[in-house]
């Protein structure tokens, strides 16, 4: 069930011609008995990990989205029930419709506000300016904070009787108990980490772009605006899409900063914690769950393979 | 004298936009790095003050510094056990992952075999699933392996930290293995080719040669791993279910509870949680910035 012999097993010789085409590697056909091996455990163990803990697990919850198991049966026991899963997740789930709003939101404002704010940023820091190292570390501090975390430390802003917030501004709002602001609060937290991170990525494509190109498009009498958008934007395009696959992946599977506020309830359902409430929880309902599950795989794979498209273009040109 | 300022008025520097004085620049900078600062402060700020006195003076008031919040936090919140749970969960994570990412590099860039680039493909995929879509089958397949008792007191793989390890190994291995690919491609072949022509095994080849000549993208990600493995909470939070075997980033989710009403134990617990990936980043900030954008710029 889990093993993918072609996979996992030893790998194959390649055809003559492959090694031409690849002096600085060794084919394996040149290999000592003993090195086979060696070289054979060190390919299998990592791949065995990664497919039985990765791959095997993501197709069995597209498998078991089309049946009735309520985890309590033998598997034995578990019958097809076609669509019926998805039927019920779309039309007889009131938090399921919500949650899809509020993950919408939620990619929405990572990348039409923290997404642009972080680029921003990096284009003013991209400078030999005094002080830039300050700016910089000051603004990817969060970054290396967890989300959970986070949440705890914007709580003490936020919290109705003891917050920054309501103390400054004199109001009596629930930040995060409230479900006219909590979502909010929270894309306020998470975009605090996630300009950090864009602004860091963006710093490094920024390095990584020719500087005799700006300089040849600025004696070309070029302003700063027009060398961004004209040379230094199209240059770091493979960035971009990175930027891109990275805000929608980590939209689509926020949780932890929602599950540390309230386990994802009242103003704050996402589709990642629909799912597990629906596991964890005293009603294990398997086959409802497993097809919000591949509703989030769906969606993750279309940028899934974005991203390796471009990575693999990149890693065949070498 | 008047004449030699003239020049200058008359030739302006033509189609170039007005540059905004560098002042206004840095304010603006400095205006948001405070900004950015500014939630991390406050926490630190509050969690050195007396409950009593912000409750009397509030929030917005200066005194009442004590250490005794840390105290607290640290007995109530019973950190030294949590702490310890996160060093038995990261260091034996990062130091497989790591080892078996340098395995499937070396092989995926030493030998030219016809999946070369699947494996590498099926490795950074895994990296980017969303993990609570993979739950179900993880959580009931942990459950239905048996452990030895002295392993595991559930008697299954459910509920033990070896489970975590082995979830946080699985979904890490892919970045890894493409970051050190990248590099090991740079390492020349003719130093392979003069070791096996003084007949070093593969086995020989790879300690000898290809993981001191990794040092550099080892410590970065090393440095990357144990943040990410340390804040990790959704694993840890599902997979485990008795408190006393959270890390401490899932921990807190149990301190919110104990101390709901004193924000300042909360702030001091943050301040406790945060301290080893502050003190990481500080120590060593440059490796952890080049580990983070290795993977997307490369090169």
């Amino acid at each position: 069930m889990t093993a993918h012999p072609e996979v996992a097993s030893a790998p194959t010789p390649a055809p003559p011609t492959a090694g031409a085409q690849r002096p600085t590697n060794q084919r394996v056909r040149r290999l000592s008995r003993t090195d086979l091996i060696v070289v054979s455990v060190m390919v299998a163990v990592p791949t065995l990990l990664v497919l039985v803990l990765v791959w095997f697990p993501a197709i069995a919850s597209v498998a078991l989205s089309f049946t009735n198991w309520n985890g309590i049966g033998p598997l034995s026991s578990v019958k097809g029930v076609g669509l019926t899963n998805y039927v019920n997740v779309t039309t007889n789930y009131p938090p399921f419709w919500p949650a899809v709003q509020h993950n919408l939101l939620w990619l929405a404002v990572m990348f039409v506000i923290a997404t642009p704010i972080g680029m921003f940023l990096a284009v003013l820091l991209d400078k030999e300016i005094k002080f830039s190292r300050f700016y910089q570390t000051a603004i990817y501090l969060p970054v290396v904070l967890s989300l959970a975390l986070i949440g705890f430390v914007w709580q003490l802003i936020y919290s109705r009787d003891q917050g920054l917030l309501n103390a400054v501004l004199g109001t009596t709002v629930d930040w995060y108990g409230d479900p006219r602001y909590n979502l909010w609060a929270a894309l306020v937290a998470t975009g605090w980490r996630h300009v950090g991170y864009v602004m860091l990525l963006y710093l490094a494509g920024l390095k990584a772009v020719d500087a005799s190109l700006r300089e040849a498009a600025a004696i070309d009498g070029a302003n700063e605006r027009q060398v961004f958008f004209r040379v230094v934007f199209p240059v770091m395009r493979p960035i971009n899409v990175i930027v891109l696959v990275v805000t929608v992946i980590d939209s689509l599977r926020a949780f932890d900063l929602v599950w540390v506020i309230n386990k994802g309830r009242n103003g704050l359902e996402l589709i990642a914690t629909l799912v597990t409430q629906n596991v964890v929880g005293e009603a294990s309902r398997i086959g409802f769950g497993s097809a919000m599950a591949t509703f989030m795989l769906l969606i993750s794979s279309v940028f899934v393979v974005i991203y390796l498209t471009i990575v693999m273009r990149e890693e065949r040109q070498k | 004298m008047t004449a030699v300022a003239e020049p200058v008025t008359v030739a302006p520097q033509p189609r170039r936009f007005p540059k905004p004085p560098r002042i206004v620049l840095h304010v603006f900078l400095w205006v948001v790095s405070l900004t950015w600062l500014f939630p991390i402060a406050w926490a630190v700020f509050n969690s050195f003050r007396d409950y009593a006195y912000t409750a009397q003076n509030g929030y917005v008031s200066f005194g009442g510094f004590t250490i005794k919040n840390y105290v607290n936090a640290w007995t109530q919140g019973d950190f030294g056990l949590h702490f310890w749970n996160s060093v038995v969960i990261t260091v034996p994570a990062v130091l497989i992952t790591l080892f078996l990412a340098a395995c499937m590099a070396f092989v995926l860039t030493r030998f030219t075999f016809k999946l070369n680039l699947t494996l590498l493909a099926v490795f950074l995929a895994a990296n980017l699933l969303p993990p609570q879509a993979l739950l179900i089958p993880v959580y009931r397949m942990f459950r239905a392996i048996p452990m030895p008792e002295f392993l595991s007191d559930s008697g299954t793989l459910l509920n033990t930290q070896l489970g975590v390890i082995l979830v946080n190994i699985a979904f890490q291995l892919g970045f890894c293995t493409f970051v050190l690919s990248n590099y090991m491609k740079t390492i020349p072949a003719e130093i392979y080719e003069s070791a096996r022509v003084d007949g070093a095994s593969v086995t020989r080849q790879f300690f000898q040669l290809t993981l001191p000549l990794c040092r550099p993208p080892l410590a970065a990600l090393a440095t990357l791993q144990v943040t990410w493995v340390y804040n990790e909470f959704f694993w840890a939070t599902v997979l485990l279910q008795r408190g006393d075997k959270f890390p401490i980033t899932s921990s807190l989710n149990n301190l919110q509870g104990q101390f709901f009403t004193d924000y300042n134990l909360l702030s001091a617990g943050s301040v406790l949680a945060m301290l080893p990936v502050l003190i990481i980043f500080f120590a060593l900030q440059r490796q952890f910035v080049s580990g983070l954008t290795l993977g997307a710029t490369k090169g």
